[in-house]
């Protein structure tokens, strides 16, 4: 390959990249599950944690030619469906009875 | 302007798109605004699959979260009435926040760490096989290469060797949806029934 320009240079995007990247993403998920109140924004920072896993699950697949991965992708793909519905519906059955109530003031179980 | 260049211009923007989304999503203070976040983050999670080959995902990912799973988030926020703005400078618990900063920190610095350590084992040890292929090998030892590769062999997977782990997740998603309306169902008052 003739060194024409910067480009021809670099080297191609490595699955390494992707991992680091969804870690990021995984992160930025867990830190929002741990400092939001809102219990709706925390089911979205369990979906931005999902979808860190599954970018690492295709990266994974894709660099080492493996289509098990994406097959567990569709399933995790599934699971969450079900995940979201049910964690709504518990939200909206507790919303329904105290409205505006947060992640805190949810203590009645507490000893 | 050659295809790594293309390649590295999606990456950093497909990077950017999930990034921002996410923060987005843990910054906003209206959960409207951080639903509409998350959909960022969503589709630039799908253009990741795309350039990763695995098109079905990627498909299913705008169908499926994109479609379904914000526009339910939605629904809820809407149907709640909770779309108002909360003030996030409120602490409950103080030292939480610097706890969990801590916490991410260190998290995504192990795992950082460990794939960069772990970096020339998972390169790309079978560069020309690709999963956009069809799983079958000519006599010449070519790979037929066809428009739908990889919903083949993804289809080929899921119902060969996962079978079991497929039928069982629509027992779980039946068991879900019963669920959900055994939940949100309002009740008669006891007494109030016929």
């Amino acid at each position: 390959m003739a060194q024409t320009g910067s480009c021809d240079v670099i080297a191609a995007v490595e699955p390494t990249w992707y991992l680091i990247v969804s870690s990021l993403l995984f992160g930025i998920g867990a830190f929002g599950l741990l400092v939001r109140r809102n219990p709706l924004v925390m089911f979205m920072c369990i979906e931005l944690m999902l979808n860190a896993a599954n970018l690492t699950f295709v990266a994974l697949a894709t660099s080492l030619g493996d289509i098990n991965g994406q097959t567990a992708v569709f399933f995790v793909m599934v699971v969450a469906a079900a995940e979201v519905v049910v964690g709504l519906g518990i939200l909206v059955s507790i919303l329904r009875r105290r409205p505006g109530a947060t992640a805190d003031d949810l203590a009645e179980l507490k000893g | 302007m050659n295809t790594t260049f293309l390649e590295y211009v999606v990456f950093f923007v497909a990077s950017l798109m999930m990034l921002g989304g996410a923060i987005g999503v843990i910054l906003f203070k209206n959960p409207v605004h951080a639903a509409l976040g998350l959909v960022l983050t969503l589709f630039g999670v799908a253009v990741q699959f795309v350039a990763q080959e695995a098109h079905f995902l990627a498909a299913v990912q705008v169908i499926v979260y994109a479609g379904a799973i914000v526009v339910l988030f939605l629904f809820v926020i809407m149907l709640l009435g909770v779309d108002r703005a909360v003030d996030l400078s409120i602490e409950p618990i103080s030292i939480q926040r610097p706890l969990a900063a801590v916490m991410t920190v260190g998290l995504v610095g192990l795992v950082s760490a460990a794939v960069i350590k772990a970096g020339d084992a998972i390169g790309t040890l079978n560069p020309g096989l690709g999963l956009d292929v069809a799983g079958e090998i000519t006599a010449d030892g070519q790979n037929i290469v066809s428009n739908d590769g990889n919903i083949q062999q993804l289809a080929r997977n899921l119902y060969n060797d996962h079978v079991l782990a497929f039928q069982l997740t629509s027992v779980l998603l039946i068991v879900a949806v019963v669920g959900t309306v055994l939940l949100t169902r309002k009740w008669p008052k006891q007494g109030a029934a016929t």
